[in-house]
């Protein structure tokens, strides 16, 4: 049962090891994730939002949405925990 | 399943240490803005401050400090907050969530109105998330066991 | 060589992810396997903040137009690391920790109705009970 857990595992690693010989170099400023968006919310944020840190301002203005669905997923988990665990004396 | 094990060291020294923990929990919150910070990680912090609480001295002592039912009331408050503030912007006749219109309730330009929404809304993350970590740990540790188990 | 230092730091988080993996699958005790999927996890979010990094960079916290004396000069953008892998990663590592919770929690009811945490003595239960 291991051996074949074995197996699989390192199959599943060389398909990935083969898989990032065509993904960009480590550092690379010209890869296709630095030049889609990012440069325009690091460009405008000060003069939009007036906060320097980028990260802030991406994750509670511009991507504000997805950050509300988030805060929902942790009060559910929060919820769940009371729901299973609870018994009655 | 947490006993009380009495530890003179360790009681001392968490006693001192946990209030300017919170102190500087609210202040990685607050200075989201200027440095590296912000709502989810303050929140964080302020949990593992209740949980210092429970591994140093007792559960019943933990939650003498933060009841069950304070808990769950916090932890929906955060979620109040950042919905409430999209409905405000809504109501102002804006989009949901766009908190350039506060600026017609409040004497800022239309960047400082923005700022103050990213503001407001991660103070109700911190307080959701921290809320939920201590919800999380005082359920996992005590295996749903109760003495007062408001039914 | 170029080849090596360009791609080494994709490969050392593929090598973390097999390890994950392979807990995941190989071993028997529930807390094990749980423990396999956090490194999986944490292994995942690594990979995604390394594609972000640019050479030469610093922190994505705007130093043009922050204080009074210079404000509005224009950004250049090579000098700071893309913030957006930061950002979706952020929602990731609360998914981690709600996952958590949430199979610690099933753990917990598991033990209290077979008594026991190894998965083969768990199947042979539940066979057991199935056949009376």
């Amino acid at each position: 049962m291991r051996f074949f857990a074995l197996i699989a595992v390192i199959i599943t690693g060389a398909l990935l090891i083969y898989a990032t010989v065509d993904m960009p170099n480590w550092g690379d400023p010209n890869s296709p994730a630095n030049i889609h968006v990012s440069p325009r919310y690091i460009e405008k944020t000060i003069e939009e939002t007036a906060t320097p840190n980028a990260v802030t301002s991406v994750v509670a203005d511009y991507r504000g949405y997805d950050t509300l669905g988030e805060t929902t997923v942790i009060f559910t988990s929060g919820i769940i925990c009371i729901l299973l665990l609870r018994r009655r004396k | 399943m947490i006993g009380r094990f009495d530890n003179v060291i360790i009681q001392t020294i968490s006693r001192l240490l946990i209030p300017p923990i919170q102190l500087f929990a609210l202040y990685v919150i607050a200075h989201g803005h200027y440095s590296p910070g912000g709502g989810f990680q303050g929140g964080c912090i302020l949990g593992a401050s209740f949980i210092l609480m429970v591994i140093a001295y007792d559960i019943k002592e933990a939650k003498r400090m933060m009841s069950e039912k304070v808990n769950t009331i916090f932890s929906s408050l955060g979620v109040i907050i950042y919905s409430g503030i999209g409905v405000v912007c809504l109501i102002l006749s804006a989009n949901y969530l766009d908190y350039g219109i506060l600026n017609k309730i409040m004497p800022v330009t239309i960047a400082e109105a923005r700022a103050l929404g990213i503001f407001g809304v991660e103070v109700g993350v911190g307080i959701t998330v921290m809320a939920v970590m201590v919800s999380i740990f005082l359920n996992l540790a005590s295996g749903g066991e109760h003495e007062e188990a408001e039914e | 060589m170029e080849f090596i230092i360009g791609k080494f730091n994709y490969w050392i988080y593929i090598v973390l992810m097999m390890i994950g993996f392979y807990a995941m699958i190989a071993k028997s005790n529930l807390v094990k396997k749980l423990v396999g999927m956090n490194i999986f996890q944490t292994a995942i979010i690594l990979f995604f903040i390394s594609i972000g990094s640019k050479k030469g960079a610093t922190i994505p916290i705007i130093q043009e137009g922050a204080t009074g004396d210079a404000v509005n000069q224009a950004v250049n953008v090579a000098r700071y690391i893309n913030p957006l892998p930061h950002v979706l990663m952020l929602t990731a590592i609360v998914v981690m920790v709600s996952t958590f919770g949430v199979a610690m929690a099933l753990i917990i009811m598991i033990f209290r109705k077979y008594k026991t945490l190894e998965e083969d003595e768990i199947l042979e239960i539940m066979r057991s009970e199935e056949n009376k």
